[in-house]
């Protein structure tokens, strides 16, 4: 039991030690602005993580940033607008719909679209392939067969 | 024999996309503040503290921005660069001393000498978040209107210096 305990504990350790500096804003709806714009940033040092996430400085700096422009009342859309002038779509972990990042959103339709059209493509060579390895003398067997069960 | 093509024009695409992908560098970001106006800032100079240094008091100049540190490992591999093109004395070069100590930058010059112009602080990296500073070292190129034209990120090879810059730099003091 015991050592159960401790193995529970020790699973809930990388929960406990994960805030980094979190800035703590009085108004609630600012800290839910803060934690999801911190989460949907990437940190562009550790280019898999988010900004809430990563030790590294310049993700503090960023968090700081975040914390002090909600702090002066800036919307969501200035903050992200403020990152993107700075550092490029790249920042962003959901980029928007642009030109440029248009075959990032529509490529994997595409790949869906390509592989659709294969497995069809592969059904319709089969099934032709099915049909005509019957010659046409066994159809006509085939047929004499069938319709001499029906009459017995 | 359509058996046979399709699988190896598959395999080329393939294997052409990868082989790019390969060369490619995850870490190196375009950036966005290409062909805008250099990020205003006004910072003390590292050696002068009273002094600042505005990018107005460079206009109608080319120069170059380059981000450093004293605790920035590259850096050291590209000082022997920045300090053959300060011989040449072709272009002005702005150090922007990024989230460094200024004692220990100073020293960091006395000992590997000072290419720089002017070395400015910037000690919470506040003007580096402005100029999407994200690795140490980086390079920016303004031009004579203050509005920046490339960005290197990373350590100044004598290389890139040669094929690049330097020919940027004499195209944009002709403009």
């Amino acid at each position: 039991m015991g050592k159960l305990i401790s193995l529970v504990l020790l699973a809930l350790l990388p929960f406990a030690v994960s805030a980094v500096d979190v800035y703590q804003l009085s108004d609630p709806e600012q800290q839910k602005a803060y934690e999801t714009l911190t989460s949907e940033l990437r940190c562009l040092v550790c280019q898999n993580q988010n900004v809430a996430d990563s030790n590294a400085e310049l993700a503090g700096d960023l968090r700081r940033q975040v914390y002090e422009m909600l702090q002066q009342g800036k919307s969501k859309e200035e903050i992200i607008t403020f990152m993107t002038d700075r550092y490029g779509d790249f920042v962003l972990y959901n980029p928007p719909l642009k030109a440029k990042t248009g075959l990032l959103w529509l490529g994997p339709m595409l790949f869906l679209l390509t592989g659709l059209g294969m497995v069809l493509w592969f059904i319709k060579r089969r099934k032709k392939a099915t049909i005509s390895a019957i010659s046409s003398g066994q159809q006509a067997e085939i047929r004499r067969l069938l319709e001499d069960e029906e009459q017995p | 024999m359509l058996k046979f093509i399709i699988p190896l024009i598959l395999f080329i695409v393939i294997a052409v996309f990868l082989g790019a992908g390969l060369k490619l560098n995850p870490k190196e970001i375009p950036s966005p503040l290409i062909n805008t106006p250099a990020p205003v800032f006004s910072a003390p100079k590292l050696n002068a503290p009273d002094d600042k240094l505005t990018p107005a008091d460079l206009t109608g100049k080319v120069w170059l921005l380059n981000v450093w540190a004293s605790w920035c490992a590259s850096c050291k591999e590209e000082h022997p660069v920045l300090n053959e093109l300060a011989r040449q004395q072709s272009v002005i070069l702005i150090g922007l001393n990024y989230k460094d100590n200024p004692e220990a930058a100073k020293q960091w010059l006395a000992e590997g000498g000072d290419p720089y112009n002017d070395s400015i602080m910037d000690v919470d990296g506040r003007i580096g978040l402005d100029y999407g500073v994200y690795g140490v070292p980086e390079t920016f190129v303004i031009d004579k209107k203050g509005v920046v034209r490339h960005k290197q990120t990373g350590a100044l090879t004598a290389e890139a210096l040669n094929d690049t810059l330097l020919p940027l730099i004499t195209q944009l003091q002709a403009e």
